[in-house]
Order: structure tokens, then C-alpha cells, then sequence
């Protein structure tokens, strides 16, 4: 009983929605979209990241010494938060950024309603669907090396390099967070508000700066010992890792209309 | 003079060219044409877990996708290919090599599985850590112990060696390669390896050829008693995780290394008891040659593991006991589960072999 109820609640959400998806009215004017060019900036420590820099290290929260060999991150399902409050999905919002890829640092997020907008909201990795969805393609490609053939997935923030606290072989540091299913969930959101309202309209390319500090992973709910925890892909320690950068990985820069 | 020298130098390139030729037509020379294709669904089996929403199969497809199986290619020295450790006689499991033989004389820890109605299963390999039948190949091509490639790697080859472009159009209407469409192609392959005409669905679904034996039926009925809570029928596995008390204290982790829970340790996914027959030697590890060595076990070998599954430990007795009578009676029903027709499956085998057969007709 309680099963078909379930059921007849779906039929009727599933019709709701259809009648809703129903294209606007005649008469009324049709949505024009605009873009968004989004700028990456990475840093860590207070400075901007420079892969590979044996001259000066980075210090963690903790005072651990490291060098950065690599940084790649996904973000998806980009939202923006319109003026009154409404969140407006952008479909097939996701983004690859590697530092050793300069011409990742700058994304564009297409296909947005005109209008003028508060905020963003966005997944940091890979949704849940796509990371139990069959093969992809773009740069959701597992051959972007961000995909975990063995425990399959995707590495949602993937950072290493060597620190001379680490015990791992040759000093290694190798954080690869990823995992969308509990206990060891790693899928994070970042919510903020812009500085000053962003407005989208065709034609135009507004641009927002985005802050990503690379130093987040290890500090925030756990300051990271790197003679402690130096290794994780996936599991606990990378909830601990995820549950860190949560909040600080992200902040936004500037905006200009 | 010249002249003769032209016809010295015209017979050398027609001899470099026609054995250069004869080589490649050998490797990569397949001109057949594609097998009619399509997924059924057998009566006596559930609905698959694969939906092939965005991959059905096709003729085109299920071709590329059986060349991509026995192309070497897919290797870093191209030395192996998905059938050197899935081989078609054997129910594309790995007859008598207890774990997987990669690149470089690599061994591996575990034992091939074999590849059969694979659309049915939600969770692959040993462990499960894989989630989709399309990405389930990229295991073996990555793990440096395997095929120990790069999916860039991969996809480069393949643009660059003929008749891929060619097959990927066919496929999948342009010459287009990307790792997609392998996989894709892969999975039309691999779905399509339907095995479901032994004796035993015969039995089932009450067609010629299905009369068991009195020794058949009583091991089927000792089969239902005994063995069914894991071994479920139609598939003769439940697809769960669990320990059969191997080792006190397992080598493996087995499922933890996917779940990281210390109660999924020393676990792993039942396999299917379909044609078990051909796949020996058995266990995640190969450590039983043979299926007496696997029914001994059960009768007098299973320890008290930590994470013991407690069917195996009822009543205070540990694993199931058999007499040698039942031994034999359960031999005989699981030998009912072989099927001759999917072993020779023409479609299923090396499109070389099909290629060098149309050659000599």
C-alpha cells in the first residue's frame, strides 16, 4: 500500500514537473543568456602557487615545510544566487583546474539567464550521479587522471608534493580527496556572496575571481601533521582533509561587470 | 643497366610492401562483416542492471568493441590483451593461472574472474570497487601489474593505427577516438557475453536437452539446501560480500580496501557458480585447482576468520558438511552449469581467427 502511495506520488511530481518544463507562453519574451568568465588564482601561505619550487617552501598551518608538485580540482553544478533569493542551476557546469595548466585558470560558465546575481554556489569535485555514471567524456574524462580506476570515482582535489616531515618514501605528500559514498562521503559545497552584484547579460562578459588556497587542506577543523597524515586517497583521512577545506578552500575575489 | 636496377628496386619494395602488408593483415585486417547483435533478455533471468540508455548495442559497436578485446594495443609494450587473461574457453576467466600475469612478467594477487552476464552485475571485481560495467576495463589497462597503460596512451594508438578511425565511424558515426568510446564499445562487447544455455537453464526452462541425471537432481536439491543463500539462482550469486573463511587472517583485505570498514575484511564478492567448471583453479586468490579441493574446504577447511559469514557457522559447526557421496551428487549439478554454447560462441572469439578463416575459405 504504503509502496504504490510512494509510487502515485511520483506520477503526479512526474506530471507536475512536465507541465512546469512547458516552454514560456507565447507573448512572452524568451530568457536571453549571457556568460561568466571565471579566473582561478591558486594560492598557499599567503603567496601564489608556484609548482616545483625548491627555493622556498610553503609553511602548513602546523609550521611543516612542503613544496607543491601538483594541484587539480573539480568544481561542479554551478549555481548563482539571483537577486530575490533564487538559485539558478547552470546544467553541465564542470570545471578542471590544474595549476600546471595555465590555461585552466580561466573558465567561462556559459548559457546563464540574464539578470542580476548575489551570490554562488557550487560543488567542490564531482557530483554523486556522474561519479556512478558509466564512462565520460570532456573533463569528466578519466584520462584527465582525476578518476580512480580501481575504487572508481573521481579525485575531487588532488594535491602532492613533498615536505621533509613526511615519512612517506622520498618525503612525499600525496592528498587525493574523492569518495561520494558514506561513511567516507567527500563531496563538499562552497556557498558565498559576491563583494557586489554580478550582472549577466548577453553580450557581455563579466569576470569573477576566485581564490583557491591550496594551504586549506591542511588547516580549519584538523591542522594536518604531515609526519602524521601524508597519504590519503580516499577513506577517513580524506573526510578529514574534505572536512577541512570545506570552508577555506574557496573565496571569492573580485568582481567586475 | 638502369633498367635493371629499376626492376631490382621494384621487386625489393614489392617484396617490403607485401610482406609489410601480409603482417598488418594479419594484426589488424578486419574485414568482416558485423555479427547481427542484440541484447535479450533470458527468460529465466531478471531484469539487467544495465540500462544501455546511452550505449545501445550495436552491430558496429559490439565489432569494435570485440577487436578492442583482443587487440594487444591496449598494453604498454603491446604485449597483452583483455583475452590473454579472459580467454573464451575458459568462460573468459584465466585457465590455471591462480592470479593475473601482466606486463614485465608482473603477477597480480588476484584471480581473473570470468566475464559472463556481466549486464546483471551493479559492482565489479573482486572487491566491488568498480561501479559500471563501462568503466570496468580501465582497471586492467592502468594497474602496472596488468596492461600498466595510460588511457592516453590508449586513445593515441588507436588514432594513429588503421582501421580504428574506420571502426570508430562505423560505430559511432564519427572518426572520433576518445576514451568514451572505447569504453563503450568495450561494454557493448562485454554485456553482450550472455551465458545462459547450460543444462541447467535447459532444466529450467524445460527444453530439450535439460533432462538431469538422478545424480544431477539429487546435487541440484543438496545445491538448494546447501549452497543457494549465496549462490543464488538464475546468476548463482547474490553478488554480496562475504568471507569464507580461508585464512585466520587474510593476506587480502578484500572489500576493506574499498569500504575502509575492518567488518568488510577478508571479504569477497561470491562469485557466480556458471560454468565454474571451466574456470578453475578457484578463489580470489586461485589457491584450489580444483573443484574437489573447493568442496573440501567447505566440508573441513573453513576457519574461524573474524569476519566469518555466519551461514558458514551454524550450530556451532564451522563450513557445511558433505559426505563424499554429496561431494560427488553437487560435482555433478555444478558441472549442469556449463554452457557449451556460450564457450563457442563464434561472435565472442578472436576476430583473427574470424579473419584467417574467411582468408582460407
Amino acid at each position: 500500500m504504503k509502496k504504490q502511495l510512494i509510487f502515485l506520488a511520483c506520477i503526479l511530481f512526474a506530471a507536475v514537473s512536465v507541465t512546469n518544463a512547458k516552454p514560456p507562453k507565447k507573448g512572452l519574451k524568451e530568457i536571453k543568456q549571457g556568460n561568466l568568465s571565471l579566473h582561478f588564482k591558486n594560492v598557499v601561505d599567503g603567496k601564489d602557487l608556484k609548482l616545483n619550487d625548491s627555493v622556498s617552501l610553503y609553511k602548513n598551518a602546523n609550521g611543516d615545510d612542503f613544496k607543491v608538485t601538483a594541484f587539480k580540482y573539480y568544481i561542479s553544478n554551478v549555481s548563482l544566487i539571483a537577486k530575490n533569493g533564487e538559485k539558478v542551476a547552470i546544467p553541465d557546469s564542470y570545471f578542471l583546474v590544474n595549476a600546471a595548466d595555465s590555461g585552466s585558470l580561466d573558465q567561462q560558465v556559459t548559457n546563464i539567464p540574464e539578470g542580476k546575481y548575489t551570490g554562488i554556489s557550487f560543488t567542490i569535485g564531482v557530483d554523486s550521479l556522474r561519479n556512478f555514471a558509466g564512462a565520460q567524456t570532456g573533463v569528466l574524462d578519466p584520462a584527465k587522471g582525476m578518476f580512480w580506476s580501481w575504487n572508481s570515482g573521481y579525485i575531487f582535489v588532488k594535491l602532492e608534493g613533498e615536505s621533509p616531515k613526511s615519512t612517506a618514501k622520498k618525503n612525499r605528500l600525496t592528498f587525493h580527496i574523492g569518495g561520494a559514498k558514506n561513511p567516507n562521503n567527500t563531496i563538499r559545497t562552497f556557498t558565498q556572496k559576491f563583494p557586489k552584484t554580478l550582472k549577466i547579460a548577453d553580450g557581455k562578459l563579466p569576470e569573477l575571481e576566485l581564490v583557491t588556497d591550496a594551504g586549506a587542506l591542511f588547516k580549519g577543523k584538523k591542522t594536518v601533521d604531515f609526519a602524521k597524515l601524508n597519504f590519503t586517497m580516499g577513506g577517513p583521512n580524506s573526510v578529514v582533509v574534505a572536512d577541512n577545506y570545506a570552508d577555506g578552500l574557496f573565496r571569492l575575489g573580485k568582481v567586475k561587470n | 643497366m638502369k633498367a635493371k636496377l629499376v626492376v631490382i628496386w621494384g621487386l625489393l619494395v614489392f617484396v617490403i610492401g607485401s610482406t609489410a602488408f601480409n603482417y598488418a593483415s594479419k594484426r589488424r585486417f578486419y574485414n568482416f562483416p558485423a555479427d547481427s547483435i542484440s541484447f535479450k533478455v533470458p527468460s529465466n533471468f531478471p531484469k539487467p542492471v544495465y540500462d544501455f540508455k546511452d550505449n545501445p548495442v550495436t552491430a558496429n559497436g559490439f565489432k569494435l568493441g570485440r577487436i578492442l578485446f583482443y587487440d594487444p594495443l591496449l598494453s604498454k609494450d603491446k604485449s597483452i590483451s583483455c583475452a590473454n587473461c579472459h580467454q573464451s574457453f575458459a568462460a573468459f576467466a584465466n585457465l590455471d593461472h591462480a592470479v593475473s600475469h601482466g606486463t614485465d612478467e608482473c603477477l597480480g594477487t588476484r584471480n581473473a574472474p570470468p566475464l559472463f552476464n556481466l549486464a546483471w552485475q551493479k559492482e565489479f571485481m573482486w572487491d566491488g570497487g568498480v561501479h559500471h560495467i563501462e568503466v570496468s576495463p580501465m582497471n586492467a589497462m592502468t594497474n602496472p601489474c596488468e596492461m600498466a597503460t595510460d588511457l592516453n596512451t590508449i586513445t593515441k594508438r588507436l588514432q594513429q593505427t588503421e582501421p580504428y578511425p574506420a571502426l570508430f565511424k562505423a560505430a559511432f558515426g564519427s572518426t572520433e577516438i576518445n576514451s568514451q568510446r572505447a569504453f563503450r564499445a568495450l561494454a557493448q562487447f562485454t554485456s553482450m557475453l550472455v551465458s545462459a544455455n547450460s543444462k541447467y537453464d535447459k532444466y529450467i526452462r524445460k527444453e530439450a536437452g535439460g533432462d538431469f541425471t538422478a545424480e544431477e537432481t539429487a546435487g541440484y536439491e543438496l545445491f538448494k539446501q546447501k549452497c543457494s543463500t549465496c549462490h543464488q539462482e538464475p546468476l548463482f550469486t547474490d553478488l554480496t560480500y562475504r568471507s569464507n573463511g580461508l585464512d585466520l587472517k587474510p593476506d587480502d583485505i578484500g572489500r576493506d580496501s574499498i569500504t575502509h570498514l575492518e567488518t568488510d575484511r577478508g571479504k569477497f564478492r561470491v562469485p557466480s557458480l556458471r560454468n565454474i567448471e571451466l574456470t578453475k583453479p578457484y578463489m580470489h586468490d586461485g589457491r584450489f585447482s580444483t573443484l574437489k579441493e573447493v568442496l573440501q574446504h567447505y566440508d573441513a577447511g573453513v576457519k574461524p576468520a573474524a569476519n566469518l559469514d555466519p551461514a558458514l557457522h551454524q550450530n556451532n559447526i564451522y563450513g557445511i558438511k558433505l559426505t563424499t557421496v554429496e561431494q560427488r551428487q553437487l560435482t555433478a549439478f555444478l558441472k549442469t552449469l556449463t554452457d557449451p554454447d556460450f564457450i563457442n560462441d563464434k561472435r565472442f572469439q578472436s576476430p583473427e581467427l574470424q579473419t584467417q578463416l574467411k582468408t582460407i575459405h
